[in-house]
């Protein structure tokens, strides 16, 4: 990768800076015109890439924690619920798969936090370009590993004995519903990310917000065995939608209705956070 | 490069800005001339950093204005952010990523293409002395070379005005003169720097005028010469033998000095500021011929020092307080081994 690392062959000496050496470095070149919004995006993206092949571990939570959600609810409820776990796996993988990748996305405000706590937002607040690029950068990186994550509780489920009727085509259309919902959502968790202080309320937050979201849903039972005041909320839900319409796709039919509202609930969440996100951003 | 070294780069006017209970700007007002490097001097707690955010965009005041270049930090932060950079106190670069990883992404962000912003992040390192840690992740680099990346960094598209954030705290005293040297070499470029510093020596060393700053205020503003005159430029420490004497040497350090001479709690030492304001003399002609005089009456001096005031001496003078609580300052000396 590098020729620079091996043009110096001796042993590291003092430095002793020259000022002809940074007078070369200084000389002002052409300043070249600022990137595109996307192009600023994308290289925001190439960071969290890089974070993600430097610090490989951060990948334990889209890999680990997704088999163990799978694993758990197959054999708890699979017995119960349905005749057997491999029934109810055909009913459960699409809503587990939802819930878990709806669950990674607070580390995307877990991750802002840290990284303003250590400083190097402040650089990128002072770079003259499009203003939100930094938060969208680092949401596509996020987006990668909730592909990830989705792929992997997949392979699980296709283990275990998951048959989606949809084949591959309806797999990827799934999977491509869940990262649209979840690429919106993640906007909810860069806006805590910068108003709460520590790393401790992210999470703290992030959990009070995600556990009923998921569980008073459609993704462990069915919906009209709950009472109707429950069934009020969970219709509104937007993770019933999202699974819904998962579920759907995986099964190889379509349900327009629930990918309308899932849709409608994405563009909400991209224009509701991602407005107050800017906003904060601007103004700290 | 000529339109770029006249006229003021920052001017600020009755800057304020709190957090919650504390006032962390009260009124600021800052003239920067272009081309220099300008000292802003003071404990932590003045106010230093929060003054060095409002000018780089990065925090709005609460009232006051400032510009940078002409161009108002609030209402035009994008033009000015396109002629600033700034090293913070804390590491303004990614420390996961490899010192080539860091230079090449903000080449990008700058908008330089791929091929370019590699060969920018080459030249940078090999001038900063970097280029064998370039393809270490920046978390194992020693606080010399992480400063010195972090500038590197913000100088990647020579900026008109460099924000360095007390770039010399907690370095060895070889990694501080490194950094002197970048600075100089910076400021000889055309740059403006802006410099926030605890030490009066290093604002000595480097900036071309001094803003002393206190409880979010500039409390004196002038050249390095002008500031020590006003509080005098050195400081006579003595001890002597026998402490019956003290009355003596005090009356005849007096007469020779013509200022106050304090009494320490020590009760064989003595303490006076020597070529203050009003002095043809030299402080150490002036400390000589008290030296002279006092052995003239018979007094015996065990222990004599002349040393520049300190930054506690400056700020004793300027404002009756110490500059930095003593529990404070031990804390720093220890953070900086």
């Amino acid at each position: 990768m590098s020729d620079t690392a091996t043009t110096t062959g001796r042993a590291p000496s003092v430095y002793v800076p020259s000022a002809e050496a940074l007078a070369t470095v200084l000389a002002p070149g052409e300043r070249p015109p600022r990137p595109s919004a996307l192009g600023a995006s994308l290289t925001f993206g190439w960071r969290a890439l890089l974070k993600i092949k430097h610090v490989p571990e951060q990948l334990f939570d889209v890999t680990a924690f997704p088999i163990i959600m799978v694993l758990m609810f197959t054999y708890l409820f699979g017995g119960a619920l349905a005749d057997s776990p491999r029934d109810y796996l055909q009913f459960f993988l699409p809503g587990i798969m939802v819930t878990s990748v709806v669950m990674i996305t607070m580390y995307t405000g877990v991750g802002l936090n840290t990284d303003i706590e250590k400083g190097i937002f402040d650089r990128f607040r002072t770079l003259p370009v499009w203003r939100p690029a930094a938060l969208v950068g680092m949401i596509f990186g996020d987006v990668l590993r909730y592909v990830l994550a989705a792929v992997v509780i997949l392979s699980v489920g296709l283990v275990l004995g998951f048959r989606p009727d949809g084949g591959l085509v309806g797999v990827a259309a799934g999977i491509g519903l869940l990262v649209v919902f979840s690429f919106a959502f993640s906007w909810v968790w860069t806006f805590f990310g910068l108003v709460l202080r520590s790393e401790k309320s992210v999470m703290g937050v992030s959990m009070m917000v995600l556990f009923p979201l998921t569980f008073l849903s459609n993704v462990f039972v069915d919906p009209s065995t709950m009472p109707g005041w429950l069934q009020a909320f969970v219709k509104l839900n937007p993770i019933t939608h999202l699974v819904a319409a998962v579920r759907a796709a995986m099964g190889g039919t379509s349900d327009p209705t629930n990918t309308m509202w899932l849709l409608l609930w994405s563009a909400g969440f991209v224009v509701v956070f991602g407005t107050l996100t800017m906003y904060r951003y601007n103004r700290r | 490069m000529s339109k770029r070294t006249t006229g003021l780069a920052i001017e600020a006017e009755g800057l304020t800005r709190s957090f919650g209970e504390t006032r962390a700007l009260a009124g600021m007002d800052l003239q920067v001339p272009a081309g220099t490097v300008y000292g802003l001097l003071g404990p932590n707690g003045a106010g230093k950093t929060t003054a060095v955010r409002v000018l780089a965009t990065l925090l709005r005041p609460d009232g006051g204005r400032a510009r940078v270049f002409g161009h108002d930090v609030v209402a035009e932060a994008d033009k000015v952010r396109s002629r600033v950079s700034l090293t913070g106190q804390y590491a303004s670069i990614d420390e996961d990523l490899t010192g080539i990883e860091n230079l090449v992404l903000l080449g990008r962000l700058l908008g330089l293409r791929k091929a370019a912003a590699r060969e920018r992040a080459d030249q940078l390192l090999t001038a900063f002395g970097l280029t064998e840690a370039g393809t270490r992740q920046v978390k194992k680099y020693s606080g010399g070379m992480r400063r010195r990346i972090d500038i590197a960094a913000s100088i990647l598209n020579t900026p008109d005005l460099l924000f360095l954030d007390e770039p010399t705290t907690g370095l060895d005293p070889r990694s501080r003169n490194q950094v002197w040297e970048i600075v100089r070499a910076v400021v000889a470029h055309g740059t403006t720097v802006l410099l926030t510093t605890q030490y009066l020596d290093e604002a000595d060393q480097l900036a071309g005028r001094i803003a002393v700053v206190d409880h979010g205020r500039v409390i004196a503003e002038g050249t390095p010469g002008e500031l020590k005159s006003s509080v005098g430029s050195g400081t006579v420490h003595l001890r002597l033998r026998d402490a019956a004497q003290r009355p003596d040497a005090e009356k005849v350090l007096q007469a020779a000095l013509g200022v106050p001479v304090q009494l320490e709690a020590d009760p064989l030492a003595l303490t006076a500021r020597v070529g203050g304001e009003g002095s043809d003399l030299a402080a150490s002609e002036q400390a000589a011929r008290a030296l002279a005089d006092l052995s003239r009456a018979g007094i015996v001096v065990d222990d004599f020092s002349l040393g520049q005031p300190s930054l506690d001496e400056v700020f004793l003078a300027l404002t009756d307080h110490p500059a930095v609580p003593a529990d404070e300052r031990d804390e720093q000396l220890e953070a900086a081994r």
